[in-house]
């Protein structure tokens, strides 16, 4: 094979390709200035605060995991409450029930989803489009069908967390806090590094185009499948973050087809397909949360108004706007090339 | 056990859930869209038509006359303006539009009505029942209901076999670029094609707020119940999905009679099984997507 042009400047060391650019440096590292500093506001503000900071964490993990799955994956799953609900329950069970150390309750909760996410993956991929959307929709309401069926886990009714309920109240907000800030640092750095990988490179290359990525040597549906699976586990951490902060597990909040709609909102006011998007998202949709919340159905209508307009005039949201189509990222995922000084 | 009578039963009822999966499949046979909010706005024609009868103390059908058109003009103005906006290669806009309509659509229903349960009625027609051989009872509505969607399906598959629209309909569907230099424009037959699926919607909606209750949410449920006839009965065929449809009907009244609970479980289990063992449905045809 004849070496590129690119390779043969390199070799000629007149050129270099690198991963880190000016703006992912600073990125990055602004990324972390922000994790550490999140960790000591326990401290520092209202503990109000910090309790709604926890709902924060479960949506940047939710809406980072469900982007590697619609703006990655083109796989627009509006049924990601199946794992949230399992996650969940697999917390209450694990932790609760079994009497596992927290942290490993977590662990092998998203364990748990991922796994599940495998054989639901073979039934769900038959279908695309619009079709595999309602797919994961009904197997999300079969799962939340079953999950009732069983009185041992609280029935229709619900059951309550309590592995936590030694520690004092604010203590256990803080605790609560700093898992779901913990879980969010990985999570996010387990999809930046998702997408450094090779399986990353073959994903983006499905997301710009599936028929020339196909062609191009990339095992499509194995990429997918993966993505899927990934995303079942991220969501799955979301449902025991959820059982964590609010002490208690409803099969009708935690398997609530609104979850989906919060992680499409973000996701598409943020920026569809980028890692910094969701992020974004989640901070205005946060916002108006804090603003709104309390006009109901109002605040729905808006945020159902406010994301067509995005999908309609901003497809690329509002990091399509910043990131001056890509040449500014905050996480060191692509190449760069560029000419020695 | 007397397993005839909810069979009997489940027939009837995929005569409601195939009038739902018409106007489903037909805006995804033209446009490739498949249309999240469709279920809601059922709902809404359902409010639409409780509204016009509280007003002009009307019956339900007579309300039909004003809700359906009205619906079909929603749809067509609803298609040049929006969805053809989010029509392309890939499927994300159009789904991520049609399911802000769905919450949209839902949340003003809740807050201009309320959360409880509503019912149309047609008098004594709901209830009423004639008496087959066997001591089987079977309503009159759900049996009206029935023939309709039969008469409805089978005007839908004479319009697109042998009339002009139909066929302008059909090459629209196989590549709009070429319609579109022989001087017709693919956006009116969009813009038609959604006026008819709302109608349609207007006519399921009036039907399912009569044979059973609703409220400002269920439409959720109607959209996975013709999703699901919808693909048990195979993509691209109108008769595969009246097929598909009385299979999930008749999979929940009988579900039903073995545990009175579990009637959508039953229908979701019958649909993914199909789904594990024939998915390309009854009619086995592979259509692209």
């Amino acid at each position: 094979m004849s070496a590129s042009v690119a390779q043969v400047l390199v070799e000629q060391r007149t050129h270099f390709v690198r991963r880190w650019t000016r703006t992912s440096i600073i990125g990055s590292s602004s990324f972390l200035v922000v994790a550490a500093l999140l960790a000591v506001l326990p401290f520092m503000v209202n503990l109000s605060l910090v309790y709604s900071m926890i709902d924060l964490f479960i949506l940047v993990i939710l809406a980072m995991t469900w982007n590697m799955l619609a703006g990655y994956g083109g796989m627009v799953s509006v049924g990601q409450q199946a794992y949230i609900g399992i996650g969940a329950y697999s917390m209450v069970v694990l932790a609760d029930s079994l009497g596992l150390n927290i942290f490993a309750a977590i662990a092998l909760s998203a364990v748990v989803c991922g796994v599940i996410a495998i054989p639901i993956s073979f039934l769900v991929f038959r279908l695309v489009g619009g079709y595999f959307a309602v797919g994961t929709w009904v197997v999300a309401e079969v799962v939340r069908l079953l999950v009732v069926q069983f009185p041992q886990i609280g029935g229709g009714a619900g059951i309550s967390f309590s592995a936590m309920s030694d520690l004092s109240r604010d203590w256990r907000i803080a605790t609560s806090y700093w898992i779901g800030l913990g879980a969010t640092v990985i999570v996010v750095a387990a999809c930046v590094l998702l997408i450094r990988s090779r399986a990353g490179l073959a994903l983006t290359a499905v997301r710009d185009d599936m028929t020339a990525a196909s062609t191009s040597g990339v095992m499509v549906t194995a990429v997918k499948r993966l993505v899927f699976v990934f995303a079942g586990a991220g969501a799955g951490i979301a449902g025991a973050l959820i059982a964590v902060s609010t002490m208690r597990v409803q099969p009708d909040s935690v398997f609530s087809v609104q979850w989906s709609a919060f992680m499409i909102f973000i996701v598409v006011v943020g920026g569809v397909g980028t890692l910094e998007g969701p992020i974004i998202g989640v901070l205005v949709f946060w916002f108006l949360k804090q603003l709104l919340a309390d006009y109901g159905p109002l605040y729905l209508i808006l945020l159902g108004v406010i994301g067509i307009v995005f999908v309609l005039f901003v497809r690329g949201g509002i990091w399509g706007l910043i990131s001056r189509k890509g040449r500014i990222e905050l996480f060191p995922v692509g190449y760069n090339f560029s000419k020695k000084l | 056990m007397n397993l005839l009578d909810p069979l009997i039963q489940g027939i009837l009822l995929g005569g409601l859930y195939a009038l739902f999966a018409a106007g489903l499949s037909l805006m995804f046979g033209v446009m490739r869209i498949v249309n999240l909010a469709y279920g809601d706005f059922a709902v809404l024609a359902a409010y639409g038509t409780l509204i016009v009868v509280n007003a002009a103390l009307i019956s339900p059908l007579a309300a039909l006359l004003i809700v359906a058109p009205a619906m079909a003009v929603l749809g067509y103005i609803l298609q040049r303006t929006i969805l053809q906006r989010t029509l392309g290669l890939s499927p994300l806009p159009s789904l991520l539009v049609t399911f802000g309509l769905s919450i949209i659509i839902q949340n003003l229903l809740l807050m201009f009505g309320s959360a409880d349960q509503k019912r149309l009625s047609l008098g004594g027609v709901d209830t009423a029942s004639i008496t087959l051989p066997f001591d089987i009872r079977v309503g009159v509505f759900p049996l009206f209901i029935f023939l309709l969607a039969i008469v409805i399906l089978s005007i839908l598959s004479w319009v697109t076999a042998k009339t002009q629209y139909g066929r302008l309909v059909r090459a629209v569907s196989d590549d709009p670029a070429t319609v579109d230099l022989q001087g017709v424009n693919p956006k009116q037959i969009y813009a038609l094609a959604t006026a008819i699926a709302f109608g349609l919607v207007a006519i399921a909606g009036l039907a399912a707020g009569v044979q059973t209750s609703f409220n400002p949410t269920s439409g959720s449920m109607l959209l996975i119940f013709a999703f699901e006839a919808v693909i048990i009965g195979g993509l691209g065929s109108l008769w595969g999905t009246l097929g598909g449809a009385m299979i999930l009907g008749v999979a929940q009244t009988v579900g039903a009679a073995f545990a009175p609970a579990q009637q959508i479980l039953a229908g979701h289990l019958v649909f993914l099984l199909f789904l594990a063992f024939l998915p390309n449905g009854l009619t086995r045809r592979k259509v692209r997507a």
